[in-house]
């Protein structure tokens, strides 16, 4: 089902239809969105990934480009607070859920998680962070009290090229203390 | 005091401050040619303002310090760690200090670079001699407003404090400060005076990059920018024939289809040792309004290619490699003694091929980068390590001046190596001249892996003799691609500790493009080296570390200047390497590798710590000895050494790009494995402490790790490991079952 603005006739719910859709050139669906709390309006074909709505149209650049597969973690966003890969995803997909992203995490960087990465400081180039923080705190939402083991399960798909990996593990494992 | 007047000729010129219309001072300095005093600049210095420094402190009247960076910052920390050590000799405290990126100013500098480990030790002695300078010109302002001699003021955290107890902050008298002559001769801080030198700081940007700010490449936006993607060869060695964009043109959003290529090889042909770098076949460029609709329609661009220069492969690549490792074709690049007459004389010899593949670079953030070329300028912005040398080629691929180069640096999503050579830089130049509007060029990650500028393959042999047990001969050869080993190689361990001593190189010239990653040639032949001194020792029945220690006794620099690494320096790294890892003391089911290196200035050595499970042999810990000289940021250094070594093991244990018919057989991370958190193994790191200037360590841990994990499997299974990666022979990491029992 499509959450969006019925701005073209054209645009209809069935996936078959959808197919048509993509052969009409000047076919541009507008979504409505919910990004960090608040309402976006969008003008994309259907096939964009939200990686990238967010980050040409929305300016939300803290969301990562790594792989545009879903293998690398960089562009992991929350939709309804469950960390997802944005690259791998359309706006018909969220289904009128709503986004969080590293922009939305936290008002002004306080979050637990964004504290204990300053308090570790974790990154090296910084590129896959902000991936690696909505993971993690996504993860510490579900597993308040992890085992380290726990957390290198729940990270394991984020790669760090710069292999930051044990500063990221204790960051996430400071983190849990200080949710408590 | 006498006066040399070169010596202040130079120093003038590379220092110099100017007032600040606004009010307050600005003082900078020319980082590359303070290196080199000799090489006095033909510069008019009473033209010089700030922009004519590539590193600069500009202090406000309220005394507020901004610090400029002068180097790219790729992950190695350089944008915290040179500030900080401005602010030590400033004397001001480091939380009132702001750090900006400087720009590259290609009219005045040569060499702005991010690469080789190099810029904490080139900059060591002309950021303290700026900070220093700053300040003393401070304190003669304060002096002179008090009337008392300076020598009686004291500093700290930017006051200024007279014998009578008054004071002054910087901002008070920094308009008077700008005004004064430059003060020559210093004093530079002792070491065990220092403040923030030692001390741990963050990175400057981790607020930015904890909450996603704009900092990177992919990150650069401004009005009216159009995004490009790039139709690249199918496979190396094709050239384009013809295309048809039709489909790609009626695709929403797209704005252009063109064809460049021509630009580039301008600057080939100009210049032809760039060909192994850079590929010179035309590409075809969609450009759109946004990145997705850029790389959609890519994709829909029916392009014919045809064979230009032979489909390689990496099966080929291993028989000609073993060819030339058994052919005649070398060029000796050291030799000592005479290896011939001391093998023909040795009671034994050994003699090993070690065999490692391509690696992509594969930088989390795919290659990217901005231009804008009007008639009025050359605008680039982006993730670049050598920024100078791309804005000199950009100016010679429009025939422009140099100084119609505009170029920002933006923090790099990782470098190692792959953003020295920047095509992409000059892709996107090539893309705005044509369509005339500013526009950002983005890899996909297909692009980023299959049209590289690699890590080449490579086999090293190595041969010892050994008489009257003692090692007599020792004979390395290196077959690559491309390029050969750079000259200061052969004269790393165990040059000077063998008499007779040769170092000879042989290469294959591919189609395939191939360049420095991470620690060039070391990255390597550090393993292949280290686990040939254990096989070495273990066939000679020897003590390991004894053998090590016992060669870096025979060693003397003094006599032997070609000689890069301290025996002594790396003595002790060993020393505190065997106690700190408990070497020889472990409990036997943690099997133990060791791995003494120096490369990049710095000297480390390694301890892996491995255990069997599931009877597999699996990488527990490292233990990490370094010695940097002067540590300038302890929390960033552990983070480049943890990270080095890890990236370390992880390509030795599961990197490999293969070929075949001219394509890697591996475009994304679904295909290609890269170390990941389960298998990052814990790091211990320990500092040899000294006072000796510091050296970088972007670079110097990642070579020993791969040795260090190869002798450790050895231990644990049996099996000497000759290839890398080492998943490549898994019949070879696995433990007899009656070791499990056992």
């Amino acid at each position: 089902m499509l959450k969006k603005n019925q701005s073209n006739q054209i645009l209809v719910t069935s996936t078959r239809n959808l197919i048509e859709i993509q052969s009409i050139q000047e076919t541009m669906p507008t979504y409505q969105i919910k990004v960090n709390g608040e309402s976006k309006t969008v003008d994309v074909s259907e096939d964009t990934p939200v990686l990238w709505v967010l980050r040409d149209h929305l300016d939300l650049v803290g969301t990562k480009y790594g792989c545009g597969i879903g293998q690398c973690g960089a562009c992991t966003i929350h939709v309804d607070g469950t960390a997802m890969r944005s690259c791998s995803m359309t706006l018909a997909q969220l289904d009128g859920k709503a986004i969080t992203t590293i922009e939305g995490l936290s008002e002004d960087g306080t979050h637990p998680i964004q504290e204990a990465w300053k308090e570790v400081d974790v990154p090296q180039c910084g590129y896959c962070q902000a991936g690696q923080i909505m993971t993690a705190s996504a993860f510490l939402e579900s597993n308040p009290n992890p085992s380290e083991d726990d957390v290198k399960n729940a990270m394991h798909g984020n790669i760090c090229r710069c292999a930051s990996y044990s500063r990221i593990r204790k960051a996430v494992m400071i983190a849990a203390e200080n949710m408590d | 005091m006498s006066t040399n007047t070169a010596l202040t000729f130079s120093r003038r010129a590379f220092m110099r401050t100017s007032s600040l219309a606004g009010g307050g001072m600005l003082i900078g300095f020319n980082l590359f040619q303070a290196c080199k005093p000799k090489a006095a600049p033909p510069i008019d210095l009473s033209q010089l303002n700030y922009n004519d420094f590539n590193a600069f402190i500009k202090i406000a009247d309220n005394g507020a310090v901004t610090i400029f960076s002068p180097n790219p910052e790729i992950g190695q920390g350089v944008k915290t760690s040179m500030p900080m050590i401005i602010a030590e000799e400033l004397d001001v405290a480091w939380k009132d200090v702001y750090v900006e990126q400087g720009i590259l100013d290609t009219e005045n500098y040569t060499r702005q670079v991010a690469g080789g480990s190099q810029s904490i030790r080139h900059g060591w002695d002309a950021l303290r001699q700026t900070g220093a300078t700053a300040k003393q010109m401070l304190i003669n302002a304060a002096a002179a407003r008090w009337g008392v001699d300076a020598s009686e003021c004291t500093v700290s955290d930017g006051i200024i404090t007279n014998a009578a107890g008054e004071t002054l902050g910087f901002g008070d008298v920094v308009k008077d400060a700008s005004m004064l002559e430059v003060p020559e001769d210093v004093a530079l801080k002792e070491p065990k005076d220092y403040k923030i030198i030692g001390k741990d700081a963050p990175n400057v940007d981790i607020h930015k990059i904890a909450t996603g700010k704009p900092l990177f490449g992919l990150d650069y936006k401004v009005d009216g920018m159009v995004y490009a993607a790039v139709v690249r060869p199918p496979a190396f060695g094709h050239k384009l024939v013809s295309y048809d964009d039709t489909a790609a043109k009626a695709m929403p959003g797209v704005l252009n289809v063109i064809k460049i290529g021509e630009k580039v090889r301008g600057l080939l042909a100009e210049d032809p040792s760039f060909s192994s770098k850079i590929s010179s076949s035309d590409k075809v460029v969609v450009v759109a309004e946004s990145t997705w609709q850029a790389m959609k329609a890519k994709e829909a661009i029916k392009a014919e290619w045809e064979e230009d220069t032979s489909m390689e492969s990496t099966e080929e690549h291993d028989k000609i490699l073993t060819d030339l490792l058994d052919g005649s074709t070398f060029k000796t690049e050291r030799s000592d003694g005479n290896i011939k007459k001391a093998f023909a004389e040795a009671d034994e010899i050994l003699e090993r091929t070690y065999e490692s593949p391509f690696l992509p670079h594969n930088c989390m953030e795919p290659m990217n980068f901005f231009a804008n070329v009007t008639e009025e300028r050359v605008h680039l912005a982006g993730p670049i390590q050598t920024p100078a040398w791309k804005a000199g080629l950009v100016a010679k691929m429009f025939g422009r001046e140099e100084s119609d180069i505009y170029l920002e640096m933006t923090r790099m999503g990782g470098g190692f190596g792959r953003r020295l050579y920047g095509d992409f830089v000059l892709e996107a130049a090539e893309i705005s001249s044509v369509i005339k509007k500013p526009v950002k060029v983005v890899y996909s990650r297909e692009d980023d892996m299959e049209d590289g500028i690699y890590r080449m393959a490579i086999k090293y042999r190595i041969k010892a003799g050994v008489k009257d047990g003692k090692i007599t001969a020792y004979h390395l050869k290196e077959a690559a691609i491309n390029d050969n080993m750079y000259g200061l190689i052969p004269n790393f361990f165990p040059a000077g500790a063998i008499e007779n001593y040769q170092v000879d190189t042989a290469n294959y010239r591919s189609n395939i493009t191939t360049g420095a990653w991470r620690a060039p040639y070391t990255n390597f032949l550090a393993y292949a080296e280290q686990s040939f001194f254990d096989e070495l020792a273990e066939l000679m029945e020897v003590d390991k570390i004894q053998m090590r220690l016992d060669l870096l006794d025979k060693v003397k620099p003094e006599e032997d200047e070609r000689i890069q690494y301290s025996p002594d320096r790396m003595k002790e790294v060993i020393k505190v390497a065997v106690e700190k890892s408990g070497w020889g003391t472990k409990p036997k089911n943690i099997h133990q590798g060791f791995v003494s290196y120096y490369c990049h200035n710095t000297h480390v050595a390694e301890v892996a710590d491995v255990e069997v499970e599931n009877g597999e042999p699996v990488v527990k810990k490292i233990t990490c000895v370094v010695d940097c000289g002067i540590v300038v940021n302890p929390m960033g250094a552990l983070n480049q050494i943890e990270g080095g070594v890890i990236d370390g093991v992880g390509h030795s244990m599961y990197g490999e790009l293969q070929f075949e018919n001219g394509r890697p057989t591996a475009s994304n991370f679904d295909k290609y494995r890269m170390i990941r958190m389960k298998e990052a193994p814990l790091v211990e790191t320990h500092f040899v402490k000294n006072e000796f200037s510091p050296t970088g360590l972007g670079e110097p841990t990642l070579p020993p790790a791969g040795g260090a994990v190869a002798n450790a499997f050895k231990a644990a299974t049996g099996n000497r490991l000759y290839k890398q990666p080492f998943t490549k022979t898994p019949e070879l990491l696995k433990v007899p079952s009656k070791e499990i029992i056992g």
